[in-house]
């Protein structure tokens, strides 16, 4: 493999969810998390997830992730069955979830030097292609505790976009950060999407972020949780999140979710 | 600056205390020295070289067992983390013999090693393991689960994931276990050396005991003040400053 094929985004992959169910058991109370969730994610695709709290959506994306295992159901990645964590698919936590004991370029190398195939040099060289691309280069020699919030995000993405996967999977990332931060960061996430294609599974609780990322956005009804209805976003790119015709489709959105909400829950529109 | 000022004359104002207590004589002076006879028993102690001969005993003997105890602590800690019937075997022995004073262990290495250097090295290899042990698993079980799951979906698994990732995610509570390790190991072998005589070398605490043993208080009191300094300089200068850093650029600073 050389530099310039590793640099070259691989194509993103499809997703196949097919019939998940997931159950959780504890104190002798069981939660019926996911309940026959079936989802297709085409290549490339950018498919938002949201949902009440406790619908299962974390649940659904680390089982996608290969961290959990599903009761029932069946998983696949461009036609290859899941059935455990892969590189493939790299996952972004709402904590950035970052190595303190390392700095950043170290921290973006973790996954690289696991990947077979490059030399010390080639694997410095994508890490700071990816750094380049978050617009952290300059800050290759600094310790996470030195970081904002937002560097933080910044560098997990380049953390999980430099082993190249075909598939991003993210649980609420913004969701720590100031507004103004955040809109910057829909900007550069939507830019870098188009340039280097990932079929991208992104969680969040915010009807305006999805509608503002997402190709698709899938509600989920918790107890148990299910998908109750999709939408497809059909706005040009790149969407600004403080347009008009996005809040249409949010608060259309927003309508539907709170058929089932209970009145403690809100949602940002 | 003006809170070392204030140290110092705190320091001094002691000094001149002590003197003027002396001065008074209230008390015989075998039993309250001036202080300037403490310090011209350090003086001419560090002259004819007892002094450092005695230090260095004493760390040989110290750096000795607590490094053996740290060596072995830290891999029998990560078991213990790791393993559920090492946990439960080994852990709970290691939780009963850290609440032992590592003094009372003297009479049983007297009866095994007799008065030996491998007595001495058996104290503080007590003094020091168990309490590492308990902070290695400790350490590993406060590592917060999501560093091990972005780990996991980078591709690290087994003992890469042990090595590069739960190990040095510890590395602040592990610290902090080789600090208390220390100060334990440190305990120990003063109440050892004070406690029993050996042949191939005089420490600190037998400089102690023989002070006593001569009417020297002056001695006493000069000895006590090197094992305070010493004690100071370890935590302070060795240990202290690494543990801060660790706990702040881990983020996991109390
Ligand atoms: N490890 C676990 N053990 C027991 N129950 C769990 C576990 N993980 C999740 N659950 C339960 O499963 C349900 C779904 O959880 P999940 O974290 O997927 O929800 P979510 O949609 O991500 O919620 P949020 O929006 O608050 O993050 C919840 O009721 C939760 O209590
Ligand atoms: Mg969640």
């Amino acid at each position: 493999m050389t530099l310039s094929t590793e640099l070259q985004s691989e194509t993103p992959s499809k997703l196949s969810v097919q019939h998940i169910s997931k159950r959780y058991r504890s104190g002798g109370r069981e939660v019926h998390a996911l309940d026959d969730v079936s989802l297709e994610v085409g290549e490339g695709e950018f498919i938002c997830l949201v949902g009440p709290s406790g619908c299962g959506k974390s649940t659904l994306l680390n089982i996608i992730a290969g961290l959990e295992f599903a009761d029932e159901g069946r998983l696949y990645t461009a036609g290859a069955p899941i059935t455990g964590p892969g590189r493939d698919r790299m996952v972004l936590f709402q904590e950035a979830a970052l190595f303190p004991w390392l700095d950043v370029l170290d921290n973006v190398l973790f996954g690289l030097k696991l990947k077979p195939g490059l030399s010390g040099a080639e694997r410095t060289e994508v890490a700071q292609f990816y750094l380049k691309l978050v617009g952290l280069e300059k800050f290759t020699k600094s310790y996470v505790h030195e970081l904002s919030g937002g560097m933080k995000q910044r560098v997990a993405l380049a953390r999980a976009l430099a082993p190249n996967p075909r598939v991003l999977l993210m649980d609420e990332p913004f969701a720590a950060l100031d507004a103004l931060t955040r809109q910057q960061l829909y900007g550069d996430l939507q830019d870098i999407w188009q340039q280097h294609r990932k079929t991208i599974v992104f969680v969040t609780h915010n009807v305006r972020e999805a509608v503002c990322l997402g190709d698709r956005v899938a509600l989920f009804s918790p107890h148990p949780g299910r998908i109750k209805e999709q939408f497809t976003i059909t706005l040009p790119r790149r969407r600004d999140i403080n347009s008009i015709e996005l809040a249409r489709y949010a608060i259309e959105i927003t309508a539907a979710l709170k058929g089932d909400a209970r009145p403690s829950d809100e949602y940002a529109i | 600056m003006k809170h070392l000022l204030r140290a110092l004359l705190f320091f001094v104002l002691a000094l001149v205390a002590w003197e003027a207590l002396f001065r008074a004589k209230i008390w015989s002076p075998v039993l309250v020295p001036s202080p300037v006879s403490v310090g011209r028993y350090l003086y001419e102690a560090a002259v004819d070289g007892t002094l450092w001969d005695a230090t260095l005993v004493t760390m040989r003997r110290l750096l000795l067992g607590y490094g053996f105890g740290i060596a072995l602590g830290l891999p029998l800690g990560l078991l213990t983390a790791r393993f559920r019937i090492v946990k439960d075997t080994l852990g709970l022995v290691a939780l009963g013999l850290q609440t032992l004073p590592s003094v009372c262990w003297v009479p049983l290495a007297l009866l095994w090693f007799g008065q030996s250097e491998t007595a001495m090295f058996f104290v503080v290899v007590m003094g020091t393991l168990w309490s590492m042990i308990i902070a290695t698993d400790n350490g590993v079980r406060n590592v917060p689960p999501i560093y091990a799951r972005a780990a996991r979906t980078m591709g690290s698994s087994g003992l890469q994931l042990w090595f590069r990732v739960m190990l040095p995610a510890s590395l602040p509570y592990i610290v902090s276990g080789m600090k208390q390790g220390w100060a334990f190991a440190w305990r120990s072998l003063m109440a050892a050396e004070i406690y029993v005589t050996i042949l191939s070398g005089f420490g600190l605490g037998n400089l102690l005991h023989y002070g006593r043993e001569l009417n020297a208080m002056e001695q006493v009191i000069g000895i006590m003040f090197v094992i305070i300094v010493i004690g100071l300089l370890a935590d302070k200068i060795l240990f202290s400053p690494w543990e801060k850093f660790l706990h702040r650029r881990w983020g996991t600073a109390k």
